[in-house]
């Protein structure tokens, strides 16, 4: 698909970061990333399937290009128009959805696959400057995911790649 | 749940991600109450308050069953495979339900949300271009590129079926795909194209497992 990421591990290749965690929860299941409860992995991979289904595809670079092509209009207004409404619909959605499923996190008070996919998403919407004003679950949970350490040292502005100026 | 405490899914005949889901309800055997949304009547039955309050992001599946109710055509699969585990939809090894799910993610994430009737509307509004000439060019650059690596994918993978011998999560999303990439295709007035003659062989399969 040539896409990032890809994972090369245990003697396979993985690609499509849900099945990449899917696989690295089962294999090496200690801190969890998903509930024991059916249900409550339901609403974990639903929020997660909202996000890399129904937002992230539709805003990224790839798409992003498409656009350009389709409307012959390179200016960057017209991504970042695109991108915005993309995004708000996706996150008006996902604040409904939250007011059921959250606690301290995207479903309860552990974190989950969900917020993995959650805090990327937040740092896209940012980029395109989508106004967060209401989304107040979203930014409440996700100021608390960007405490922990596993989301501090895999952060993009901390990367090998990570261009100057855009390092923390 | 209906008062009989049957499963309801919320669905739309022509919707792929609908058809995922009802695939599963029928090879697992589960009875279920069907309520129509049409995505283009009246405007979108979707974008009613009703189905809004159902479902924020206004998608079919939708499926309410023991007490919840989830979207998400993969998540409703997932949750049928844990609580109604025969026959199973997931392979036991770990390593081939990476397949199924990168598979399945694939198509659900890669191919389908880039051609459905939501985007196909942004493309027209976006291009001023209202002409089905742009949506089809569209919907076959998005399928094409996605079935290109798909049928690499499947080159390790495939036995029967998408992987291996068993009929997975990831064939139920297969089937609906080359349905929409059939109806795409044929509307410009062309032949299957050879690169996918591996999902036409698993579409006859499928046809004989589920006619």
């Amino acid at each position: 698909m040539k896409q990032v990421p890809t994972l090369k591990i245990d003697g396979i290749t993985i690609h499509q970061s849900l099945a990449i965690i899917e696989y690295l929860e089962e294999t090496r299941p200690t801190p969890r990333l998903l509930p024991q409860d059916p249900k409550k992995r339901a609403s974990v991979r639903m929020i997660s399937d909202l996000i890399a289904s129904g937002i992230q595809p539709l805003q990224n670079l790839s798409i992003l290009k498409k656009v350009g092509e389709v409307s012959k209009d390179l200016r960057e207004e017209t991504h970042l128009t695109w991108a915005q409404n993309v995004i708000t619909s996706g996150f008006n959605a996902l604040e409904q959805i939250l007011q059921s499923t959250a606690g301290k996190y995207c479903v309860g008070d552990e974190v989950t696959m969900a917020d993995l996919c959650l805090v990327p998403q937040v740092v896209n919407a940012e980029r395109f400057k989508v106004d967060f004003t209401p989304y107040p679950t979203i930014s409440r949970i996700n100021k608390r995911l960007l405490a922990l350490e596993a989301f501090q040292v895999s952060h993009p502005c901390r990367q090998p790649d990570t261009p100057t100026e855009l390092r923390a | 749940m209906t008062e009989s405490g049957k499963p309801i899914l919320y669905s739309y005949f022509r919707s792929s991600c609908s058809w995922r889901v009802r695939i599963a309800l029928a090879l697992k055997g589960i009875d279920f109450e069907m309520v129509p949304i049409n995505l283009i009547k009246d405007g979108g039955q979707q974008f009613s308050k009703d189905f809004q309050a159902l479902n924020p992001m206004k998608q079919v599946p939708t499926l309410k069953i023991d007490g919840i109710t989830i979207h998400q055509s993969l998540a409703i699969i997932e949750y049928l495979e844990e609580t109604r585990p025969t026959p199973r939809l997931l392979p036991q090894d770990p390593k081939k339900r990476a397949s199924v799910r990168m598979i399945s993610d694939l198509i659900a994430s890669g191919i389908q949300p880039l051609q459905n009737l939501s985007i196909l509307k942004k493309v027209g509004e976006v291009s001023k271009d209202l002409r089905e000439e742009t949506h089809l060019t569209w919907a076959q650059n998005v399928i094409t590129s996605g079935f290109n690596a798909l049928e690499q994918i499947l080159q390790s993978t495939a036995g029967k079926y998408c992987v291996g011998d068993e009929v997975t999560m990831a064939d139920l999303c297969l089937v609906p795909q080359v349905v929409n990439a059939e109806r795409t295709f044929s509307s410009r007035g062309l032949c299957q194209v050879p690169p996918f003659h591996i999902s036409c062989k698993f579409r006859a399969h499928s046809s004989d497992t589920w006619s």
